[in-house]
């Protein structure tokens, strides 16, 4: 029945955030440690090992399937509520603050992705020559 | 005649929420197709309009829940309030790859350090550079700039003025916004197209929402894997921002 997958996938979420308020409350920061993370893991796992046992029917993951065909439009109503005049009248430091971590966030994205290369892939010579021979 | 349609409106908030962005769904793939042949994706220009839409409500109304402050679109609050977007985040790990998610791991853990000491750094910069010279506000705003939420808990703890408090709020609200809307734009010159780049942008931004909006805007494929590292990120710059950026801030400043 499509109402287990829902209330797997509540049961995830709820035990993940749980988790991460208790770790939270352990290392003793005032917010969820990881708790959507730890939920998607436990979706994850549990998820393929129920699969695996054949206990996940096609119609059970339609009830997963579904709140996750409508995390686009989820995501446009989070936009329509973000403090949009507040950001923008926090005045130009605070605008070139926010966009500068961003700028550089982008600009390193390329870095790490190198960095952490097993070296079997990095051996593909076409790639890094441009930017490191100037 | 108003006042019936205000009774139905108001009383089924979340059905008219899922109403409106179903139409403003609906008018952003149009536009997508019509305008931009489909290359900007129609997500992308969802969540734009979005936040545009959230820029007049927050105009008009003065409150800072954007386009939930009008009364009668306060349906769309609970549609893309904090619960219903965590819990679809979660549903999208559904289509998860495990061994992608293995062969990343290392580069996420090391991508959320290498994310909050540069956006640090970078807000630390800009408030240097805008005159700022005592630990406790650079701190601050450099904590903003991590994400709005590690600003204030950071200021709190160091026990920053409450003006410097609204500048790092401002600095982090700003990034999760320059996130959702340049990440489609930025996403092919730096090679955010597979998992193992998704989950290190998800570490490098950290902000759930922009993550969440940019990657939705780029490729909804991408979604989970950026989102997973990214749900460690506020947790991590909150413990850092207090304890050893502060520390290593006043360290240099004296």
């Amino acid at each position: 029945m499509i109402i287990y997958g829902v209330a797997f996938l509540a049961l995830c979420t709820l035990a993940g955030l749980f988790i991460g308020e208790v770790l939270g409350k352990l290392i003793g920061v005032p917010a969820n440690v990881g708790g959507v993370g730890i939920a998607m893991l436990l979706l994850i796992f549990i998820g393929s090992y129920l699969n695996k046992r054949g206990l996940f029917d096609k119609k059970s993951e339609q009830g997963v399937e579904f709140w996750s065909a409508v995390y686009i439009p989820i995501v446009v109503a989070m936009a329509a509520q973000q403090n949009v005049a507040g950001a923008l009248s926090g005045g130009p430091m605070a605008i070139l603050a926010g966009l500068a971590a961003v700028g550089l966030g982008f600009a390193l994205v390329p870095m790490l992705d190198r960095l952490g290369q097993p070296k079997t892939k990095t051996a593909a010579p076409s790639k890094p020559i441009p930017s490191t021979q100037r | 005649m108003y006042e019936s349609m205000l009774k139905v409106i108001n009383g089924y908030g979340l059905v008219s929420g899922f109403a409106v962005i179903g139409v403003t769904m609906w008018v952003s793939y149009w536009l997508s197709a019509k305008l931009t042949k489909g290359r900007l994706h129609g997500s992308a220009i969802a969540i734009f309009l979005g936040l545009v839409l959230a820029y007049v409500g927050g105009v008009t109304t003065g409150g800072q829940k954007g386009l939930v402050d009008i009364s009668l679109l306060s349906g769309i609050g609970l549609l893309g309030g904090a619960m219903l977007r965590d819990f679809a985040i979660v549903a999208t790990a559904f289509g998860v790859n495990v061994e992608e998610l293995k062969r990343a791991g290392l580069s996420g853990v090391i991508s959320l350090f290498v994310g909050i000491v540069s956006s640090f750094v970078a807000g630390v910069a800009l408030a240097l550079a805008f005159g700022y010279t005592d630990a406790v506000s650079l701190t601050t705003i450099g904590a903003g700039a991590v994400t709005y939420i590690v600003g204030p808990v950071t200021g709190a703890a160091i026990g920053a003025s409450s003006e410097v408090m609204a500048l790092s709020i401002a600095a982090g609200l700003v990034k999760s916004i320059a996130v959702m809307i340049l990440t489609p734009f930025v996403a092919p010159l730096i090679g955010l197209n597979n998992p193992r780049t998704a989950v290190i942008f998800g570490g490098m931004m950290g902000t759930s929402s922009g993550v969440a909006g940019g990657l939705a805007a780029t490729d909804p494929k991408l979604v989970p894997y950026g989102c997973l590292t990214a749900a460690f990120y506020t947790a991590l710059g909150c413990l850092l921002g207090p304890s050893l950026l502060f520390l290593s801030v006043r360290g240099i400043t004296g």
